[in-house]
């Protein structure tokens, strides 16, 4: 296995649009990187490039140190899952896990040998006579992964694998795959939209937008210091809320005044300088689902109508829409417990503590 | 609706009848005695066998050389059918998904191309194939036309739709251009394979005007000449005619049904009007 390390990589196209800009990345030696964002993010883009099947217009790929951008795809051992798995339709299972071998050149007895170890562990012994037409989407799926693992590649390359599965199946196969990369200390990159999905697998986890990186960093780390606005809202879900609030100087602290009720400043931020630098500007406030919490309305405090009650069983998610801002909407996270009802006018605790804010620019004030 | 589905059968019946009809003519007549051949063309009875003789084929072989031609036939035929498929297949995939300088001027003369007749550039060929020696030979009636605008376009539309991921999956195999095509293309596209073969089969085995111009000995026709010199040769006599045309349309019959499946996803599948 190696190391992967995009150094400020771009693509642009020849009608102008760019689909990758400046992008720099370090993927480590084992290290299971996911790279999420919304779709035309670049997030494949990256793929397509690393495995070189696309061209970049500047910028350089290494693996394992080396600079790989000349080299032809069929010389950068690596290999690569496809969303809708790119199985070669008129080849039996078996031959297919044997293609990326009888084009290395092996001989037949090491085909022969290597697939039928590769089946074992992704139990597809029993399917190996089948066409892909003949199997399930989880079938294929692991067909797809076989004949990635079959070649003993440098990195493995996964271009939303999932996301042509029913959900329990997704989520059976992601911990398989997690296990599966943990086992083989494998460098892996995982393509994907979903940003459960990036969750839940990823040591690190990059988050892309409009061709460009936005944060790189734990799960934790981006749910609880989103570095901007983007990821705030696209990291968590539901997303962050996220209304505007100007800076102001309260009777012995900084305040941040809404329409018709003042937030006091987190005391983390009350001490930074940043913040003080911002009095008088409108910043965004970003606040999780849970930091709001719905009660009797009170004097002075931020009201809003219910929208919509979602039931998850053991929680409810609340929609609101806030009565300090027309249109404006609002998520919160509720127990079962007290009896809710749509078009209910709530008070709204705001947890101070969890609070975000983001510059005019929408860059994290920290 | 049911009196619409009749209809539509009813339509679809007597154009069926209306296109069989010259082809059971000529079947049948090549039956029959020569002096009932054009007595009974008049009618029903043109299309009801009087009498079943194999006598006209046998005369056929008697009077003219049949075998010969027919393998000169199979052979310019199937020569140029199996190159053609090669080279227009090879020509078709270039322009379809190989990135080259060149590559939309190309694409651009080729289906220029498509839009010329023979017979409009058969003068400056005839000049050409002169230049080269190659009159009267078997090279002369197969090398002009392996390489084919439409069966370049037909294979070209056709690799268009073939999803791209399987080649790129083919490339991080480790396949390159060459063996992605006959690995992973050629395989998955039987139907245009089919189509292009039968397409290429019928044009060719009915040509005529070509072979007139560049052949002289019967040692290199093919069997469209010989029929046209076969209905010169007196005695007329339709019955040996008709043996003719049905042993010429044999073999067209037999293709077309052999690949009949696989000609019409082909046709299907490029969205092409026959």
């Amino acid at each position: 296995m190696a190391d992967i390390e995009f150094r400020q990589l771009s693509k642009r196209y020849p009608d102008g649009s760019e689909a990758l800009v400046d992008f720099n990345l370090m993927v480590d030696d084992g290290e299971l990187m996911v790279l999420v964002g919304p779709s035309g993010s670049g997030k494949s883009t990256i793929l397509r490039l690393l495995a070189g099947l696309d061209r970049p217009s500047s910028g350089e790929l290494l693996l394992g140190g080396k600079v790989i951008n000349e080299l032809p795809p069929q010389q950068r051992q690596l290999a690569m899952v496809f969303q809708n798995y790119a199985l070669y339709p008129h080849m039996s299972v078996r031959a297919n896990l044997a293609f990326p071998l009888k084009m290395a050149g092996l001989p037949r007895a090491v085909i022969r040998r290597k697939v039928a170890d590769v089946a074992g562990v992704l139990e597809l012994d029993a399917l190996l006579e089948r066409k892909p037409a003949q199997l399930s989407g989880g079938q294929r799926q692991r067909v797809a992964m076989g004949r990635a693992l079959v070649r003993e590649p440098r990195a493995f390359l996964l271009d939303e694998p999932l996301s042509n599965l029913d959900a329990k199946l997704r989520t059976q196969i992601r911990s398989e795959i997690a296990a599966l990369q943990r086992r083989l200390q494998a460098t892996m990159i995982y393509v994907t939209h979903d940003q459960v999905e990036a969750m839940t697998l990823g040591e690190r986890i990059a988050v892309l937008h409009q061709g460009r990186l936005q944060q790189v960093g734990s799960p934790q780390l981006l749910y609880e210091h989103p570095a901007n606005l983007f990821v705030a809202g696209f990291i968590g879900s539901p997303g962050m809320n996220l209304f505007p609030a100007r800076v102001a100087r309260g009777r012995d602290a900084l305040i941040l005044q809404c329409e018709g009720f003042a937030l006091p400043v987190p005391e983390e931020l009350t001490t930074q300088q940043s913040l003080g630098a911002h009095v008088g500007e409108l910043l965004w406030v970003g606040v999780r689902p849970e930091g709001l919490a719905l009660g009797a309305p009170i004097a002075a405090g931020p009201t809003a109508r219910i929208s919509a009650v979602e039931v998850l069983g053991y929680e409810r998610l609340v929609y609101l829409e806030a009565s300090w801002a027309p249109g404006q909407r609002l998520c919160a996270r509720t127990g079962m417990q007290e009896p809710l009802q749509t078009g209910e006018i709530m008070g709204i605790q705001i947890d101070h503590h969890a609070l975000h804010l983001f510059d005019p620019d929408g860059r994290a004030v920290d | 609706m049911n009196l619409r589905r009749a209809c539509a059968y009813l339509i679809l019946l007597a154009a069926a009848l209306l296109f069989f009809a010259p082809v059971a003519f000529m079947l049948i007549g090549s039956l029959k005695a020569d002096a009932r051949v054009l007595v009974e063309a008049g009618g029903l009875q043109a299309l009801l066998p009087s009498s079943a003789s194999l006598q006209n084929y046998r005369d056929v072989f008697a009077r003219v050389a049949f075998g010969r031609y027919l393998g000169n036939s199979l052979f310019i035929t199937s020569c140029i059918v199996i190159l053609g498929l090669l080279v227009n297949a090879l020509a078709g995939y270039a322009l379809a998904r190989l990135e080259w300088r060149g590559r939309r001027f190309l694409f651009a003369a080729v289906l220029a191309i498509l839009i010329i007749p023979l017979e409009a550039i058969a003068v400056p060929l005839f000049y050409e194939v002169t230049l080269l020696g190659w009159r009267d030979s078997y090279w002369v009636q197969i090398v002009p036309f392996i390489a084919n605008a439409f069966a370049v376009y037909l294979f070209y539309s056709f690799f268009l739709e073939l999803p791209r991921a399987l080649e790129d999956a083919a490339r991080i195999d480790g396949a390159g251009a060459l063996r992605i095509f006959f690995y992973i293309i050629v395989p998955n596209s039987r139907a245009a394979f089919a189509t292009v073969a039968i397409l290429t089969f019928l044009t060719q085995w009915g040509a005529f005007l070509w072979p007139l111009l560049v052949t002289s000995s019967e040692r290199v026709r093919p069997l469209p000449l010989a029929i046209a010199n076969f209905y010169s040769l007196p005695p007329l006599q339709w019955g040996d005619i008709f043996a003719f045309g049905s042993m010429m349309v044999a073999p067209i019959l037999a293709v077309f049904l052999l690949f009949q499946r696989w000609f019409v996803r082909g046709i299907a599948a490029t969205g092409l009007k026959g």
